[in-house]
């Protein structure tokens, strides 16, 4: 066990009945980085992360949380990790401030201890002007924050975040964004699940691809857009009677003559220093062109490459 | 990390998680209201509808139709435990309680322990309901504690066997209504409201083999000798057998789910 991997996940499957929800998946998430579960609805991302947070019991496989196996050292295991699960696991019924209260004595806070904590946690969630208001009075981004400060009661180096922004609207999710990355600031490992690509892109160091229970494809959110294709020049070349010229010049460079669409030309390039040379062979030629532009792939266009079909 | 933090032992995890359903009940006083309304008003409709055909009239039928409201009372106050961990279940903050390190059984044994607070307001409106209609039984009230206090703990360990009704179900309604028919049953084919030989013969060997026709008799036999006997004893330790039988089901099933 390397002392830099806050968790390690070997060869973990889940069946539910004769569907298998979990095949095989291994990886490794280092200490220190955010690290995204990415998957449609129903791939396994969700029944991966309670089978690491020893909420479900694996079929098969193995996980290590900071080097202790969470089949033979589950409690510990457990101490050491913070859970905000996709569906608000706090009490509707009592107040914030008894929520964090409850939730600080049931992780073994003295009750001076778990007094100070929670006013400490309600200030920096800016939960306190509602602290003792009944959560059915809560909206749902105050609900979110609340749960999420419930699982930093023991400061854990390691949190787990199931969908954290599913159902926000989006002034929420920036704002508990800002709260996730001020995690990462202070040290925190995190590892999340999400199906916004958006949002994988915007706070994942590393990301995890799971289709149809399996492990599609890992790799930093740079490394998987470069994967679907490079970058995409896109003109319009205004005389058409030119065409032919500029494709000419695109088949010169080495890129091929592009896909044609009336007057418009798209080429896929190899790498980005090759849009310069192009432009300027393109000018040499005389060919006038407009409405250059010039597309990095997207997150969404290496999930479509990458996952098949409903689950 | 910089939280003290101390492994939780089993007895202080489960006052919390008690604290916590009592918080519950405090902000939502409504859930008493089951235990406090079907106590007075069965009490009052056997009472007035019935006691005078059975016993000749309503105040010769006090003795028995209280013992059997209490003991009924006591069946339906501990079958609502089910639906609420059924309840809690789904929704999800139970995952919360399993990702903690504490003790398994803390909050089953918490929301028993909360429960039973059902189960003393409910015995507390059964007497007393009793009371206000001129029920006054010659063993004293010492003896009516005593026989409070057997019911209750009747009602805590039969609140056990429907914890793990609620944990293996699927859903809180089927619960609900598994509970609902359970006490029904229970109740009625039983000593509870009327005397056992009135009963056609199968029926009365069925009403003689329910548990809960030992409770009710034993409570009666407490309040008109005014002391402690054989059958009072035997419910006392057939309490104490559920409880140590379906107290570790629950928790196997808790751990399962």
């Amino acid at each position: 066990m390397s002392q830099e991997n806050a968790i390690e996940v070997r060869h973990l499957t889940k069946r539910f009945g004769t569907n298998l929800a979990v095949a095989d998946v291994s990886f490794d998430v280092h200490q220190g980085e955010v690290f995204g579960l990415l998957g449609p609805n129903g791939a396994g991302k969700t029944t991966t992360l309670r089978m690491i947070t020893t909420l479900l019991k694996p079929d098969a496989g193995q996980v290590k949380i900071f080097g202790h196996d969470t089949a033979t050292e589950g409690r510990l295991a457990r101490s050491l990790f913070g859970l905000t699960g996709q569906y608000a696991s706090v009490d509707e019924d009592i107040s914030a401030r008894e929520n964090l209260m409850i939730f600080a004595r049931l992780n073994g806070l003295s009750r001076a201890d778990a007094k100070a904590r929670t006013a400490e946690l309600l200030a920096e969630f800016s939960l306190e002007h509602s602290a003792d208001k009944a959560l059915k009075h809560f909206s749902g981004g105050m609900r979110r924050r609340l749960d999420l400060a419930v699982s930093l009661i023991t400061r854990p180096a390691l949190i787990f975040l199931d969908e954290p922004t599913t159902g926000l609207d989006p002034r929420t999710r920036t704002q508990m964004w800002t709260t996730i990355r001020g995690l990462v600031a202070q040290g925190s490992t995190i590892v999340l699940t999400t199906q916004y690509l958006e949002e994988a892109d915007q706070l994942a160091d590393r990301l995890a691809v799971i289709d149809h229970g399996k492990l599609v494809k890992m790799g930093t959110p740079a490394e998987l857009k470069r994967q679907v294709g490079g970058t995409v020049l896109t003109f319009t070349v205004n005389q058409a009677e030119q065409v032919k010229a500029a494709q000419t010049v695109l088949a010169q460079q080495g890129v091929g003559t592009g896909q044609l669409t009336g007057s418009q030309l798209s080429v896929t390039l190899a790498r980005p220093a090759q849009l310069t040379s192009i432009l300027e062979k393109l000018a040499q030629a005389q060919v006038a062109i407009s409405h250059l532009t010039v597309n990095e792939p997207s997150l969404d266009d290496a999930f479509m490459a990458l996952t098949v079909g409903q689950n | 990390m910089d939280v003290q933090t101390h492994s939780g032992n089993v007895v202080m995890n489960t006052a919390t998680m008690a604290y916590r359903n009592l918080l519950k009940t405090v902000h939502n006083p409504d859930r008493f209201m089951d235990v406090i309304i079907q106590p007075i008003l069965f009490m009052m409709m056997f009472g007035y509808l019935f006691g005078g055909a059975i016993a000749g009239n309503v105040q010769a039928y006090l003795p028995t139709i209280v013992p059997g409201i209490l003991a009924q009372t006591m069946l339906s106050a501990a079958s609502g435990s089910g639906s609420q961990l059924r309840e809690d279940l789904d929704s999800g903050i139970f995952d919360r309680f399993k990702s903690l390190p504490m003790a398994h059984i803390a909050p089953l044994a918490g929301q028993l322990f909360a429960d039973s607070l059902r189960l003393v307001i409910a015995a507390i409106t059964s007497l007393t309901t009793g009371f206000l209609m001129g029920w006054r039984p010659a063993a004293g009230f010492g003896w009516v504690l005593v026989c409070g206090l057997l019911a209750i703990f009747t009602g805590w360990a039969l609140s056990w066997v429907f914890a793990l009704l609620g944990l293996l179900a699927k859903q809180a309604t089927t619960v609900q209504s598994f509970s609902l028919i359970t006490m029904l049953v229970l109740s009625f084919v039983s000593n509870a409201f009327v005397p056992l030989k009135s009963l056609s013969k199968p029926l009365r060997v069925l009403a003689e083999l329910n548990p809960v026709t030992y409770v009710i008799t034993a409570i009666r036999q407490i309040l008109a000798t005014g002391g402690w006997t054989r059958e009072s004893l035997l419910v006392l330790v057939a309490g104490v057998i559920i409880v140590l039988v379906f107290a570790p089901l629950a928790v196997w099933a808790y751990d399962r789910n």
